[in-house]
């Protein structure tokens, strides 16, 4: 049965994956390839893991000013995220996916959503982000 | 997208394309932006700094040759942030030749749209001074923290390609500390048990940078008990590790920076302040977690990080007048176009090569070991490249001043003479 997970939008666009989440944030610059969408920070918890076609949820979108540059890479390759959730998120890390809409006109869905709603998504769960509606779909 | 982002019916023309492609792709943008991050409405800008020059990868380059192709051109004085590297010389330090030409690319695009080709991560150091409460977008964090903070105009941490959106229109959102409310400080630190010459010893202001970033992450702090005498090089240094150990976007320091004339003027007047004490022993851990160095092998000397200034030149010219570099030590210095031309033309650095001192332009300290090689131990004098080249390039750092780097470049071999003030 599906479970809705009604969110605050942030960029609009749909997005199905995987979900993979941290509650470690995710520096873009300097942590992650965007040749291979890998997360290349050996101090994070998902090092060595892709983030390709997956709705990566991390608790805060705080990212160096380099971000944008990373994360429109990231679309540009194809190895970016299905989604971002956070709970809160910083003008740094929408950038990117909001330039990827108008540029190359693909999405990266951008939603935050409130802590204890975040806590329970899990990794490997197969969902649905709608950014433009704020909507999670949990399938199953 | 909480409150509905209000548009003068001018930023309407320009978002619908009533002057031009480009501008309008670039309005369009920051339209979503400022809905996505709850701003109200735009602010007018008077200078922006972009770091959309430098090159990651083919999407930045893409973006920013297909705005110069629809005709964009900046709105406002724009200066430009350093490259990677020396665009005239890299190549004779081994970067390829795709790299430079892609370099080349976007240095091209940039001036075709009225950029100014500085290429400098310290553009404050080659005139670039907004006034106090000016609306600026700046990208380049050891510039953001240094304009917001030493010279008191507004600026928000602006991601790369939206500068240059920033740019096309004279626009940004207004959310953070282009507001009043958000300028003032949440954390007091105040400084115990420093004698007099801890203030005197360069060493001392990257080091508490440093220690503050890392405490503090991206609020706003008010520093008591600096006494008068910093200078332009301490204060860069102390932003910059501030905002590569945090992200730091603005300190006070009281008595010093223009915000700041008094401890009440630059605090938050509510209860929520966190006060924090920092003693010599929290800046010597501090130092403990820079040097990651193990022995005194020494490969190669980095300054000018941010960008060395004339000032560090001339103390790098008399701490070396005299010697000569081991033939086994790389020592490079950092710099922009207008500096090394002010270096070039006083004489200095032909004396500086002559003791085996490269000098580059343009480009990023950060970057070079790139073209060095792998791994290997460097020294140098920027608690940012201590703490960068050690996360990023796989490097082992020694921290000194510029006098140590100079005595570690001749011995061939880490020379360091920790402080008194330290040893508690």
């Amino acid at each position: 049965m599906a479970t809705i997970i009604k969110c605050r939008p942030l960029v609009a666009g749909n997005g199905r994956g995987e979900i993979l989440a941290t509650q470690q944030n995710i520096s873009f610059w300097g942590g992650v390839d965007p040749a291979t969408g890998m997360i290349i920070d050996p101090r994070h918890e998902l090092f060595d893991q892709s983030i390709t076609g997956r709705i990566l949820a991390f608790p805060y979108g705080k990212g160096s000013a380099a971000a944008p540059l990373v994360l429109l890479e990231l679309a540009k390759q194809t190895t970016a995220p299905a989604a971002i959730i956070n709970i809160e998120t910083d003008p740094l890390l929408v950038a990117g996916p909001i330039i990827s809409k108008h540029f190359y006109g693909r999405s990266i869905p951008v939603v935050a959503l409130a802590r204890a709603a975040f806590d329970r998504l899990q990794t490997g769960q197969a969902a649905t982000v709608d950014g433009g509606r704020g909507e999670i779909v949990i399938n199953g | 997208m909480g409150v509905q982002l209000y548009l003068t019916d001018h930023e309407k023309k320009m978002r619908d394309g009533h002057l031009g492609a480009a501008v309008s792709m670039a309005m369009s943008i920051l339209v979503d932006l400022g809905e996505a991050i709850d701003a109200a409405e735009m602010v007018e800008i008077t200078h922006v700094h972009t770091d959309s020059g430098f090159y990651l990868g083919d999407a930045g380059l893409e973006f920013v040759e297909h705005l110069a192709a629809l005709g964009g051109r900046v709105a406002v004085p724009t200066s430009m942030n350093n490259t990677s590297f020396d665009i005239e010389r890299c190549r004779s330090y081994g970067v390829s030749a795709e790299h430079s030409e892609k370099i080349k690319r976007l240095e091209k695009a940039h001036l075709a749209m009225g950029a100014i080709p500085f290429w400098t991560c310290a553009p404050y150091q080659d005139g670039i001074l907004p006034k106090p409460g000016d609306l600026v977008a700046w990208s380049e964090s050891n510039a953001i923290v240094f304009v917001n903070s030493v010279l008191g105009a507004r600026t928000n941490r602006t991601g790369d390609l939206v500068d240059i959106c920033c740019a096309l229109t004279g626009r940004a959102p207004k959310t953070g500390l282009y507001l009043d409310e958000n300028r003032a400080a949440a954390i007091h630190a105040m400084l115990k048990g420093f004698p007099t010459e801890a203030y005197a010893d360069p060493r001392f202001y990257p080091l508490l940078g440093y220690f503050i970033g890392k405490q503090c992450g991206n609020q706003v702090v008010a520093i008591s008990g600096i006494p008068e005498g910093v200078t332009m090089d301490d204060l860069k240094g102390f932003g910059a590790a501030t905002a590569s150990s945090g992200a730091t976007a603005l300190f006070h320091i009281v008595g010093i920076t223009p915000e700041a004339p008094t401890l009440e003027a630059c605090l938050k007047n509510d209860t929520t302040i966190q006060t924090i004490t920092v003693s010599p022993d929290a800046l010597k851990k501090s130092e403990a977690l820079l040097c990651t160095a193990e022995n005194e092998q020494l490969d190669w000397i980095g300054l000018g990080c941010p960008h060395f200034s004339y000032a560090e030149f001339t103390e790098l010219a008399e701490c070396i007048a005299g010697k000569k570099i081991n033939s086994d030590i790389a020592f490079s210095v950092f710099t922009s176009r207008k500096i090394l031309g002010r270096v070039e033309n006083t004489g200095l650095l032909e004396k500086l090569t002559y003791t085996g001192i490269e000098v580059y332009s343009d480009g990023c300290l950060l970057l070079y070991p790139q073209s060095l090689k792998p791994s290997g131990t460097m020294m140098t004098n920027s608690a940012k490249a201590a703490n960068y080249i050690f996360s990023q390039a796989g490097y082992k750092v020694a921290y000194g001043s510029i006098r140590e780097c100079v005595e570690s470049a001749v011995a061939g071999k880490i020379v360091r003479r920790p402080p008194a003030w330290l040893q508690s």
